[in-house]
């Protein structure tokens, strides 16, 4: 009953979000501030983390196909598959459930608490779609960007991982990576890390929206949105995946 | 005239308030006082519509809220200017952004319009040279300027101040009240303010609307506030020692 409430509750936000802005000039302003707060400051912990799963999934593979009788071209090969499919698109998510996540409940939540929402009804802005509008746009058009890095980085940190402990050669690993090349796989992947945008951003600035309380309650609001937003990602991508795949 | 026709407000099984009515009147500096937790705070937002009310009527010059659709709320939204109880300026923005702030939202003028118009009504607060910097960095006396001067950017026709002075020191509380009661008369506009501070109710109460236990306790004017034997006022008034020597030289017509 009480779940049932709250995805009403969360579809009406959504109604209000995709409303026409009151003033496109405050929402560009309010975009490029967006780009740069959820997108441009994400950069760096995306880059680090997909080269460094790239470069255990490709360590893993390459240990896992030991036997002489299987192509080293392989370890290149499932690399490729696993960071395009998987683990950029979800991982990063996920990441980014955590990080961009909680930085929005948590401001929103502020706001919310210290009255500025208030402020902004009783000026007569639509407040969802004031703040949230922007926030979505921004990660619709950025986190496809950071998706493309993430793939190029995670495939580089699975080869850079192959020169330093030489379980592999470069040949083989780059052979594996354009080995049986589908572009569906890279659509499919951008398809799922769209979806999870959309999720990263409503579900947290829902919570944050709907704060009651003080500081403690922002807290934990900002913990909720993180949890349920990192769960629907997991559903989303098994379900997307026998959507898309099966 | 803002008019509020009996009011109901319940929180749950919790009845805020029992069937509030009164009126505000342009010009005036109107106080609505009472204990903490009697329901100022729920009244001014009711009249807002940032809480629907139960039942009742809340007014503006004819117009009746619950009656309007969105838009013409959003109508009436533009006319009111609101202080509240923490000031609610925006973190992200500086000084001079959040009194620009309605004025980018609702007009067409040019930035440097926008800036004058900002650096007009922070003068008139008589806060200058900190337009560049950020709430947090102003003590919450500025911050209740800043507050001020958002509220009247737009030249409203209503201003509601929610506790504009707690938290502040006597001295700028009373620059703040004299502030408040200046713009009332200088713009002829409505003006409610939210206040459990005796000093401010004698400054510059007009009108004062008491509230206690979710009802209208008492209505009147700075000047007959001393005269009444409500019990319920006298009560409230003389909880401070002070008070209770001033009605005393009062009384003895000093
Ligand atoms: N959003 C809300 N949900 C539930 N109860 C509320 C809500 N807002 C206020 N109340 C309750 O309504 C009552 C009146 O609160 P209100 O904030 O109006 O008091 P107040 O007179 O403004 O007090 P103060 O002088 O401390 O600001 C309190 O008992 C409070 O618990
Ligand atoms: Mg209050």
């Amino acid at each position: 009953m009480n779940y049932l409430h709250h995805i009403g509750a969360y579809f009406l936000m959504l109604r209000e979000v995709f409303k026409k802005p009151q003033k496109w000039k405050v929402f560009w302003e309010m975009l490029f501030r967006e780009i740069d707060d959820l997108g441009l400051k994400s950069l760096g912990i995306t880059a680090f983390i997909s080269f460094f799963v790239g470069g255990v999934v490709s360590i893993q593979t390459a240990l896992s196909v030991e036997s002489p009788f299987i192509p080293k071209y392989l370890i290149g090969f499932a690399t490729m598959r696993s960071v395009v499919l998987e683990f950029a698109p979800t991982f990063i998510s996920i990441i980014l459930a955590g990080k961009v996540g909680s930085f929005i409940t948590s401001s929103i939540g502020t706001m919310r608490v210290t009255e500025q929402i208030d402020a902004l009804e009783i000026m007569g802005i639509n407040s969802i779609n004031y703040l949230v509008l922007p926030k979505v746009i921004a990660a619709l058009f950025f986190y496809p960007i950071l998706l493309a890095i993430a793939m190029f980085l995670g495939i580089l940190g699975g080869w850079v991982a192959g020169l330093i402990t030489e379980l592999f050669f470069t040949e083989d690993y780059l052979f594996g990576v354009q080995l049986d090349f589908n572009p569906y796989i890279i659509k499919y992947s951008f398809i799922k890390l769209v979806v999870f945008a959309f999720v990263i951003v409503t579900i947290p600035a829902y919570h944050g929206h709907k704060v009651e309380g003080g500081a403690l309650e922002v807290g934990r609001a900002s913990t909720k949105a993180v949890v349920w937003t990192s769960v629907v990602i997991i559903l989303l991508n098994y379900f997307l995946t026998q959507m898309l795949l099966g | 005239m803002l008019e509020v026709k009996d009011i109901y407000k319940s929180f749950g099984d919790f009845p805020v308030l029992k069937g509030i009515s009164t009126f505000f009147e342009k010009g005036k500096t109107s106080m609505v006082i009472g204990q903490s937790g009697s329901g100022k705070t729920v009244l001014v937002k009711c009249m807002l519509g940032l809480f629907e009310p139960d039942s009742g009527i809340i007014s503006y010059d004819n117009r009746i809220f619950k009656d309007l659709d969105e838009n013409e709320r959003r109508e009436i939204r533009q006319e009111i200017g609101m202080v509240f109880q923490g000031s609610a300026l925006y973190d992200s923005l500086t000084v001079e952004e959040n009194v620009m702030f309605p004025l980018k939202m609702f007009t067409n003028k040019t930035r440097a319009e926008m800036i004058d118009r900002a650096n007009v009504v922070l003068n008139r607060v008589n806060l200058v040279d900190k337009n560049h910097l950020f709430p947090s960095e102003l003590s919450g006396g500025m911050k209740k300027r800043v507050a001020i001067a958002r509220a009247i950017v737009m030249n409203p026709k209503y201003l509601f101040c929610d506790e504009p002075n707690s938290g502040l020191d006597p001295k700028t509380s009373i620059v703040i009240d004299n502030l408040i009661k200046e713009i009332t008369q200088e713009f002829d506009i409505i003006t409610v303010i939210n206040s459990h501070d005796m000093n401010s109710v004698m400054e510059i109460g007009d009108k004062i609307v008491f509230l206690k236990n979710g009802i209208k306790a008492w209505e009147g004017s700075k000047d007959n506030i001393f005269e009444t034997d409500n019990e319920a006022i006298v009560d409230f008034v003389y909880s401070s020692n002070l008070y209770k020597k001033i009605k005393q030289a009062h009384l003895k017509g000093l």
